[in-house]
């Protein structure tokens, strides 16, 4: 059976009381960490729900934590209100300096957080729903050999019945997926790379190195694969998700900052041969009252390393002081 | 403070135990019960957002439904089914096995005034929950649904069966065909019935006024002739007879009234309009009244389609009958109590909604409110939080005293 058919799910396979059995028999605990900047709108009901049904009517969730940027609005209060742990970002391992960024959220939250499994949920999920957290850590309490699970979304607009293309957004598609299926073919078969929840395992995620900023999926992927293998990931799709879509020139940043990663990954995995040095800077226009007008968007990939390698994370794990 | 789980020594002992119950008693612990119910915030408001994300204009409530009964049936009510008009209703069975001689259903709507095409996005803030639907009547729903996790949470058991129902096409159009169709097939013999609204906390209903709701519909050919009586077109020949009906005269006493509620006509400024339309509901303490009402309208119609040759038509799409129980009935007396032991000051009006239902079968039902509420009908309509814990308080209190045999 090919990966796609044998590790791609649908939230609907899962039932929670049966996952709230696996996961007292395993004996692992389980970690929700969403990260935020500035979204006092949707935190509020995320926590409710997530709260509601994953840690007070099943124990399937042991924390749910916010992980924060460094928020102008009520973020951090309205999660606090509504029962979440809540650690501003800069505040974590203060040692290692802050970035701002989703992966520094994610990174640090692999300190922080207890849970041997850690979901990301994204905090702008406007139709938040159990099936985001139950969905996601349904493959790895059915099956020990999967390690990293990621969503993926249907997006229809309308339907007629018919066969339709289904896939990622506009950079999975315009650059993501050409890329991967010329280089590692294998990862194509996830059907959203660029997804922003998943559930991974700790021994997994304290190993990866997480860029800070744009990428963070990208170079998950890559390293995950290169490291354990297709077998490692599953997906599972978790029907519609509404979101706000960003606009195409924050769309080109993305790409260019995914670029980046992505081609040191394949420069420092030797795919290809020596890269010159890459520039950092990515022109976009502006027309202003029929004048072409450039700006210049410096866009540079800061890496955290793996986390096992932070010394004050292997104090509080009782690590070795050698890699385990 | 009640945190979590049964708590001896409160309102479960005293309405459990025989030696210890009265209305008195009863009324006595619901002060309580807010502060014990702030512990379940989470999933009233869980539910709450969950519902009404799922849009349910009348007669597209299918998926609203759909959710609501799994809801039912993962907090705690069994036997949970939807019927052919798309009701949803659980039970709880009361402490008695099944012999228990009260039966009493609880109800909320399902469906809401809101078009599908709404962004029906929730936000739930400190205070308060906003989006469209969440007073009317997603809260109400919720706490329907969320009702057998209430009662665990409290350690209540009741002696009479409690039934649950979300049920369908409520609103306008829809006439209470669902509420209707339920009580007309119900297995149970119904003993009270309890309407449960999002808005307003304080609200009492025990009466239904008479009404009917209808539309006219206003036509004049495409090609028409500018010599005839009547040149401005349809929404000149509606505008003729809504000057006449503003004409009936209405009596103070029966209190009545003629609302206008909606006009949709045109296309264009500069269009002659062909076609144009008024909704309009007639509602009257007497059933009398709203008939001779009718009759007016009809002739005016009539008189009105026979100067201009409009095609004038007059559909009535929603009628309720005068009646309800007794202010001093003993329902609608122990809900006054109750209300009054938490601080509200009940404010009485007549209901055109489920409660008309009950009443024609002759149902000893009351409506309440369970919170204060702002922009309603609007997008960002909202409903406070913390006088919901009052609001589900009341209706616990109205519920026990209903179990109580104290409502006879």
């Amino acid at each position: 059976m090919s990966w796609l058919a044998s590790n791609t799910f649908h939230h609907g396979q899962f039932d929670l009381a049966e996952l709230e059995r696996r996961k007292r028999q395993a004996g692992v605990s389980i970690s929700l960490c969403i990260p935020t900047l500035n979204e006092e709108r949707t935190i509020g009901k995320a926590i409710v729900v997530l709260k509601s049904e994953l840690m007070d009517r099943h124990r399937l969730l042991d924390e749910i934590a916010v992980i924060d940027s460094g928020s102008d609005d009520a973020t951090r209060e309205v999660a606090r209100a509504f029962g979440a742990d809540v650690y501003p970002a800069a505040e974590i391992l203060p040692e290692c300096g802050h970035h701002r960024g989703k992966g520094e959220n994610l990174w640090k939250a692999i300190y922080q957080l207890s849970g041997d499994i850690i979901v990301y949920v994204d905090a702008d999920i406007r139709n938040i729903h159990p099936r985001f957290v139950y969905g996601l850590v349904g493959p790895l309490l059915n099956m020990p050999e999967v390690s990293y699970v990621k969503a993926f979304y249907d997006r229809p607009l309308a339907e007629s019945g018919r066969l339709r293309p289904s896939g990622g957004g506009r950079v999975t598609e315009i650059l993501i997926r050409p890329l991967f299926s010329l280089f590692f073919p294998e990862l194509s078969a996830l059907i959203q790379p660029l997804s922003g929840e998943y559930a991974v395992r700790r021994e997994v995620l304290e190993q990866i190195p997480f860029p800070v900023g744009y990428g963070v999926e990208t170079s998950h992927l890559i390293d995950v694969y290169h490291r354990w293998g297709m077998g490692a990931f599953a997906q599972t799709d978790l029907d519609r998700r509404i979101h706000t879509n960003q606009a195409t020139d924050a769309l080109g940043r993305m790409a260019f900052g995914i670029l980046q990663t992505f081609l040191q990954r394949i420069d420092s995995l030797e795919i290809i041969g020596d890269l010159p040095a890459l520039n950092t800077t990515l022109y976009q226009f502006m027309v202003d009252q029929g004048r072409h007008e450039e700006t210049a968007h410096d866009i540079r990939i800061v890496e955290r390393p793996p986390m096992i390698e932070i010394p004050a994370y292997r104090t509080k794990m009782e690590l070795a002081s050698e890699s385990r | 403070m009640w945190s979590s789980g049964r708590v001896p020594g409160t309102l479960a002992d005293s309405v459990n135990q025989p030696n210890v119950t009265g209305f008195e008693s009863i009324v006595q612990r619901v002060g309580e019960l807010p502060e014990a119910l702030r512990g379940l915030q989470d999933v009233l408001l869980a539910n709450l957002a969950m519902i009404a994300e799922i849009p349910a204009p009348t007669f597209a409530e299918a998926a609203r439904a759909a959710f609501v009964q799994e809801r039912f049936a993962e907090l705690g009510y069994s036997e949970c089914s939807m019927d052919e008009v798309g009701n949803v209703a659980g039970v709880l069975p009361g402490s008695e096995n099944g012999t228990a001689d009260r039966n009493i259903l609880l109800v909320a709507h399902t469906d809401t005034p809101v078009a599908a095409t709404v962004d029906h996005t929730v936000m739930v803030q400190p205070e308060r929950v906003i989006g469209p639907s969440v007073a009317e009547n997603s809260l109400g729903l919720a706490v329907v649904a969320s009702l057998p996790a209430v009662l665990e949470r409290l350690g209540l058991t009741l002696r009479s069966t409690v039934l649950g129902l979300a049920c369908s096409r409520g609103l306008g159009r829809g006439n209470l065909e669902g509420v209707r169709f339920f009580l007309d097939h119900a297995k149970l013999p119904l003993q009270f019935g309890l309407c449960v609204e999002g808005v307003q906390l304080g609200r009492l209903s025990y009466t239904s006024i008479g009404m009917i709701r209808g539309e006219i519909t206003c036509e004049v050919p495409e090609e028409y002739d500018w010599s005839r009586f009547g040149a401005g077109g349809a929404i000149s020949t509606l505008n003729d007879i809504i000057t006449r009906m503003l004409e009936i005269p209405t009596p103070d006493r029966p209190r009545t009234a003629i609302v206008l509620g909606r006009i949709d006509g045109g296309t264009s400024a500069s269009t002659i309009a062909t076609r144009a339309a008024l909704q309009f509901e007639v509602r009257s303490e007497s059933g009398a009244t709203v008939r001779q009402l009718l009759q007016n309208i009809h002739e005016i119609i009539e008189e009105v389609s026979s100067q201009t040759g409009a095609d004038i038509g007059l559909h009535i799409f929603a009628r309720r009958r005068p009646g309800g129980i007794a202010f001093t009935h003993p329902l609608v007396r122990r809900t006054r109590r109750v209300m009054q032991s938490l601080a509200l000051t009940p404010r009485l009006s007549p209901s055109t909604s489920e409660l008309s239902a009950f009443i024609d079968q002759g149902v000893p039902a009351v409506t309440v409110g369970l919170t204060s509420g702002e922009a309603l009908g609007q997008r960002n309509e909202a409903v406070r939080i913390a006088p919901i814990y009052t609001g589900l308080a009341q209706l616990l209190g109205i519920v026990l005293a209903m179990d109580g045999g104290y409502c006879e």
